[in-house]
């Protein structure tokens, strides 16, 4: 506070603001940052989430990483984040141009793709889980054996369904983004290379692609962190299943924590998640040269 | 002649100029590409939904039997009833109960943090506090969820409504934040500081110049957040138990276990808890997307 500069009374009025960001700040550290630093202490405990709490040096840790199942739902977690980025890109960025011509058709379409994101994980969940019945869902009604298989009992099936299924939630989301990514190039630019005499697919490569380099980074970032918070919708549509094949970080933790009552080994899943999360953060921050956070910064 | 030109036809060049300014794409020429995969996105969109719709309005014995894409010929509420029976008032009222109580004290508290950053940028404290907020975005915060279970059972809240609205709220902090600070710094300086010269306090500026200035913002941010609230499903799992704590994504969730069988039932029951975020939608759609657009893409 000593950087301030200015007459008296505007200092003093200054010195309101903290006292104004002090709820949210109060809030936030009693529920997530306290939390964030207990589930480090946490990981070094033995508790079944009802009796007491006993301290345990590295045993959690040992138990999680000398467990098979931890290289495999970290490489659940990768590929889903993986593949559902690989799927929902590109589909998101055709959409978000798409949308932002100006065609009335286009705004109309748009309202209906929203509609997905406006339903809860579960609720989707488990329309999917009947839709996709192998005996009497969609498939089956339709008589077409392609459809009626037992999707979500195969485990390639059952991920190939999860990935689907989060793209179907989410794509309107990120069209959305670039969609106004979109608009916010200027026209100008357009207008010369329809000089110059390209195309229109040139013109998307040379001018639509680079100018949505920092909408690609924002909406990448979103879509990776938040893949590592899918846990309602693989919950209810798979629980994980079949066998393993979908149990990702996320549903680690709350099945070793809340069904059977490890909370030491499942707060160092828990602390993996978060640092996975950190990681891909920096790195999404790296390659972008900023990150969906520090791009709002800019010019503050 | 001058007819057959694009623009003549065009009687506000203005307008037209602006609607450019926006939107690169000459209205001319088709882009294929786009309106192939805008009219095959519609069909996976509208597909489920539509299915889910007309099933749910089937009697079961006919779910079995009949063309899954035609609608019934008589259709029937039963299921519907079936699901109100099932004390759908009570987990509706609790879902009211949990997104009212902590959307809004999370706008409000994030409004004022939003306007002490923007305000307070100088005040490394603030700055620091932004950077704690920032960092709530990259973290995943399901991963706090088994210390937010120990701290509402040493709280004494677990199983009760309160034990899902504060970490609601906290949840919601970052993004919040974030988007209105963005939406705050584009209110012009001159007019805080014609605020401080009229001998306006902080808290006066706060509410009386920057609140309604960017009420959109606030609307929102606000939308999205009750939609996300409304939405949740695993606070409501790990931090509740009894059925009368239930909000309606769990009870969804539970009564699909009841009533799995039931397809029709379960559909309807996916419908009607769908139903009030729709009706939302139906009025505050403007407004989220635009709102979402300009908080994401800047």
């Amino acid at each position: 506070m000593s950087t301030l500069t200015g007459h008296p009374q505007q200092r003093r009025a200054r010195s309101v603001l903290p006292w104004l960001a002090a709820p949210a700040l109060v809030v936030f550290v009693g529920f997530a940052v306290v939390p964030l630093v207990g589930v480090f202490a946490l990981s070094f405990t033995t508790w079944d989430g009802i009796g007491a709490i006993h301290q345990s040096g590295l045993t959690s840790w040992r138990a999680v990483l000398s467990d098979p199942g931890l290289p495999h739902a970290l490489w659940v977690t990768f590929m889903v984040m993986a593949v559902s980025w690989a799927v929902q890109t590109p589909v998101s960025i055709l959409l978000g141009t798409f949308l932002a011509g100006r065609q009335r058709y286009r705004a109309v379409l748009g309202v209906v793709y929203f509609v997905p994101l406006m339903l809860s994980s579960a609720a989707i969940a488990i329309a999917y889980k009947a839709l996709l019945d192998p005996n009497f869902g969609l498939g089956a009604g339709l008589k077409l054996p392609l459809l009626s298989q037992d999707w979500l009992g195969r485990p390639g099936l059952a991920f190939g369904i999860v990935v689907f299924v989060v793209s179907w939630q989410f794509v309107p989301f990120h069209s959305l983004i670039y969609q106004g990514g979109v608009q916010q190039i200027p026209n100008s630019l357009y207008e010369a290379a329809q000089l110059d005499g390209a195309g229109r697919i040139r013109q998307f490569f040379s001018i639509t692609l680079p100018q949505l380099r920092y909408t690609i980074i924002t909406s990448s970032t979103l879509m990776v962190v938040g893949s590592l918070t899918f846990f309602d919708l693989i919950f209810v549509l798979t629980e994980g299943g079949p066998g393993d094949a979908t149990r990702v970080l996320a549903l680690d933790m709350y099945k070793r924590g809340f069904q059977a009552s490890l909370m030491g080994p499942a707060s160092v899943i828990a602390v993996i998640l978060v640092l996975v999360g950190l990681a891909l953060a920096l790195l999404l921050r790296r390659l972008g040269g900023r990150d969906a956070g520090a791009s709002q910064l800019e010019g503050a | 002649m001058t007819a057959t030109l694009p623009e003549a036809r065009r009687p506000h060049k203005t307008a037209r100029r602006e609607r450019q300014r926006r939107s690169p794409q000459p209205t001319r020429r088709r882009n294929w590409a786009g309106g192939l995969a805008g009219w095959l996105w519609l069909v996976v969109v509208a597909v489920p939904l539509y299915w889910t719709l007309i099933t749910s309005l089937k009697a079961q014995s006919r779910y079995y039997t009949s063309n899954p894409l035609v609608p019934s010929g008589d259709p029937t509420l039963d299921n519907y009833r079936l699901v109100i029976e099932s004390d759908f008032l009570r987990y509706f009222l609790n879902s009211v109960v949990v997104t009212a109580g902590a959307v809004v004290p999370a706008v409000v508290f994030s409004f004022m943090a939003a306007y002490a950053i923007v305000r307070g940028w100088r005040m490394r404290l603030l700055r620091a506090m932004n950077g704690l907020f920032l960092m709530g975005l990259a973290i995943p915060l399901q991963a706090t969820v088994i210390p937010v279970y120990l701290i509402i059972i040493k709280l004494q809240l677990y199983d009760t409504l309160l034990a899902l609205i504060l970490p609601s709220i906290a949840f919601a902090i970052p993004l919040s934040v974030l988007v209105l600070a963005n939406f705050i710094r584009d209110v012009p300086k001159e007019l805080f500081d014609s605020m401080r010269v009229d001998g306006a306090t902080e808290w006066t500026t706060l509410w009386r110049l920057a609140a309604p200035l960017t009420r959109p913002a606030i609307l929102t941010v606000t939308i999205f957040n009750a939609l996300t609230i409304w939405n949740g499903f695993l606070l409501p799992l790990v931090l509740t138990q009894s059925p009368e704590r239930r909000t309606l994504p769990l009870a969804l969730w539970t009564f699909q276990g009841q009533y799995g069988v039931n397809v029709p039932a379960v559909l309807a029951a996916v419908v009607l808890t769908t139903l009030p975020v729709l009706v939302l939608y139906a009025f505050g759609r403007r407004q989220l997307l635009s709102g979402l657009t300009a908080g994401f893409s800047r």
